[in-house]
């Protein structure tokens, strides 16, 4: 057993770290404030190949492994979560499921774009019924002849707007429930596919979230993503891929805290002396900074088992129940360390706070990873 | 175009601290980094690359350690790597160091060889100048920018303490590069992902031609007798004023003890 990072590991932990310092961090407080989707940073991303981190070099990705690809989520999240979610939602929930589902055609087809970064990725199986119940599927497929016609709508979807491809799902036989859904590739300029309002967010305000609509949309018959009537299956082992990614991002969000806190309570003085001598905050710090290592375990375990093609769905659920509450309480606490600068913009914790209560919320709520868990367990 | 670029791997000298007692550099823990200068003759090298389709070779001399950087320039797009690693190259001043890199140099075709201007640990700025002096090539120091003419004529702003010089020059020549002038490009994750599985060349003595005399501790004319921190003279004086006075206070100060 080799806990330790191999140099290669270390050597992109440098170049993304450097990425995340400099391009990075210096606009995460105005896409927060503005809500403005960074895409110049995508653009960057994608020249460096961070946008296709664990995909094949034929189909034009960097050939990396998900190791690599959590150590990136993480990175820039530490800096800026709204960063991470871009990359995680494209890689985890789009690139994935056709590297892993798709025919060979719609591999050649849709990767290397979608790898390079010229395209970005998006997922859409949230509706206003089906949320943590994604079985109770309104959206309809109808096969006709050559083609699909797609009629419903998405909530809440990520990269949305900045999305040439989603990954839909959607029903095509409704009397069979789960086993009646199905998954499709959907490019943004199929007649009938458009955009619909952008949310306004607590937190990730940088990050595009809006409501997909499809009315009558013409989805070619060789789009269908697996086979019909798999969609649920397909849906449900692409987010445990995005846990992993959800559970970086949070494990960033975290250490980003803990970096502001350590700085600050080395800084700020109370009492006559600064705040991190007295114990009760360094006990606190080494509480928190002791989860944080916790989740960077079993983040990279989950990512790990991946890699090794073993089963992970469970770690990919425990590690982001156990990463998303880690980022809640470390950025939480963060705040309450720095007072009442902590909850101004002057400093980024009160964002960082915001940021990580999506990660307790999307890509299956902590209840839904306890479910997963205990399910394991029980069966 | 062969380009030869000539890079070094150096403690991070933002990183290091000093010991308050002895006054000398706590080395443990720093993390080693290519020298900043190295980098951007790099990055100009690269260019060349992007434009012109060079071919890039990097060298470094250095303990087997230092491969780490000749990784970092695989990642960032060089076509070969080699190490001039040798117990006799060490304890080596410029001068040695100089004389075995040039050796080395010699056994390779090139157009253009490109050096930082100097390495953050020794900041001497020596070792290019030598280089080419041993090569007897013509070299530019201070390069801030350059163009090629895709033919064999370079355009080089050179750095001046006041202003800069254009000079025009014709390969095969020298150049030493300063960070400041350009931004060296990340590490792709391709590149990343790639370079342990590329060859790193490591050269030994037995590799090169160089008269023993001339390298390592032998060939090394300098001697360091003693490194020490400048001593701290006085705790100095804080005002905390507006900007307009604070200048009169500092004129009047720096009259007081005839500077100005």
């Amino acid at each position: 057993m080799d806990f330790s990072l191999s140099k290669k590991e270390q050597l992109f932990l440098q170049m993304i770290r450097e990425f995340a310092e400099k391009e990075v961090k210096p606009l995460a407080a105005e896409v927060d404030e503005s809500e403005r989707f960074p895409i110049e940073t995508v653009e960057k991303m994608a020249k460096l190949g961070i946008m296709g981190i664990p995909f094949p070099v034929e189909y034009g990705g960097a050939g990396g492994s998900n190791i690599l690809y959590t150590m990136a989520v993480e990175e820039l999240s530490r800096v800026c979560a709204t960063t991470g979610v871009i990359v995680s939602a494209h890689t985890s929930l789009c690139c994935a499921p056709i590297m892993e589902h798709g025919t060979n055609e719609q591999r050649a087809k849709y990767l290397p774009k979608l790898t390079s970064g010229e395209w970005i990725g998006a997922f859409g199986l949230t509706e206003p019924n089906a949320g943590t119940d994604a079985s109770a599927q309104q959206t309809i497929a109808v096969k006709e002849g050559d083609h699909y016609v797609l009629n419903g709508s998405k909530i809440f979807i990520t990269n949305a707007g900045y999305a040439h491809v989603y990954i839909i799902m959607a029903m095509t036989d409704k009397s069979k429930g789960t086993k009646g859904i199905s998954a499709f590739i959907v490019e943004k300029d199929f007649p009938g596919f458009s955009v619909g309002k952008k949310e306004k967010k607590l937190g990730i305000r940088g990050s595009a979230t809006c409501e997909l609509i499809m009315e009558n949309c013409i989805v070619p018959a060789e789009n269908l993503l697996g086979q019909e009537g798999k969609g649920f299956g397909i849906a449900m082992k692409t987010l445990d891929g995005g846990r992993i990614g959800i559970a970086s991002q949070a494990l960033g969000i975290a250490q980003g805290a803990m970096d502001e806190t350590v700085k600050y309570v080395k800084e700020r003085k109370q009492f006559g002396k600064a705040i991190g001598q007295f114990q009760n905050t360094q006990f606190q710090l080494a509480d928190l900074q002791t989860k944080i290592e916790a989740a960077r375990l079993l983040v990279r375990q989950a990512a790990y088992k991946k890699d090794q093609k073993e089963a992970y769905s469970t770690d990919a659920a425990m590690c982001k129940l156990f990463a998303a509450e880690t980022a809640m309480e470390v950025t939480t606490k963060a705040v309450q360390f720095h007072g009442g600068y902590g909850y101004t913009r002057e400093y980024p914790v009160e964002r960082m706070m915001r940021d990580a209560k999506i990660t307790e919320i999307y890509e299956g709520t902590s209840e839904v990873q306890r479910m997963v868990i205990a399910a394991n367990l029980l069966k | 175009m062969k380009i030869v670029v000539c890079i070094k791997q150096v403690p991070d000298t933002t990183e290091i601290k000093l010991d308050p007692v002895t006054g000398t550099l706590i080395r443990d823990g720093v993390p080693s980094i290519m020298n900043p200068d190295d980098k951007g003759g790099l990055e100009f090298a690269l260019q060349l690359k992007d434009q012109y389709g060079a071919h890039v070779t990097v060298v470094t001399m250095g303990p087997p350690q230092a491969e780490a950087i000749l990784r970092e320039a695989y990642a960032m797009g060089v076509d070969r790597a080699i190490l001039l690693s040798d117990r006799k190259f060490g304890g080596a001043d410029t001068l040695a160091t100089s004389h075995t890199i040039a050796a080395a140099l010699k056994m390779l075709d090139f157009d253009l060889v490109i050096t930082g201007r100097q390495a953050i640990d020794g900041d001497t700025a020596q070792v290019g100048p030598q280089i080419a002096e041993h090569l007897d090539l013509p070299q530019v120091t201070y390069v801030e920018s350059l163009t090629f003419d895709g033919n064999k004529t370079f355009t080089v702003k050179k750095s001046m303490e006041e202003g800069y010089q254009m000079v025009e020059v014709d390969a095969p020549c020298v150049f030493t590069a300063l960070a400041s002038g350009v931004k060296p490009r990340y590490m792709s994750v391709r590149g990343i992902v790639e370079a342990y599985d590329k060859e790193i060349e490591t050269w030994t003595y037995d590799n090169i031609t160089v008269d023993d005399k001339k390298i390592g501790l032998n060939g090394s004319p300098t001697r360091v007798f003693k490194s020490f921190t400048k001593g701290v003279k006085a705790a100095g004086q804080i005002y905390e004023v507006e900007p307009a006075e604070a200048v009169d206070i500092i004129i009047n100060k720096l009259k007081e003890k005839f500077i100005i």
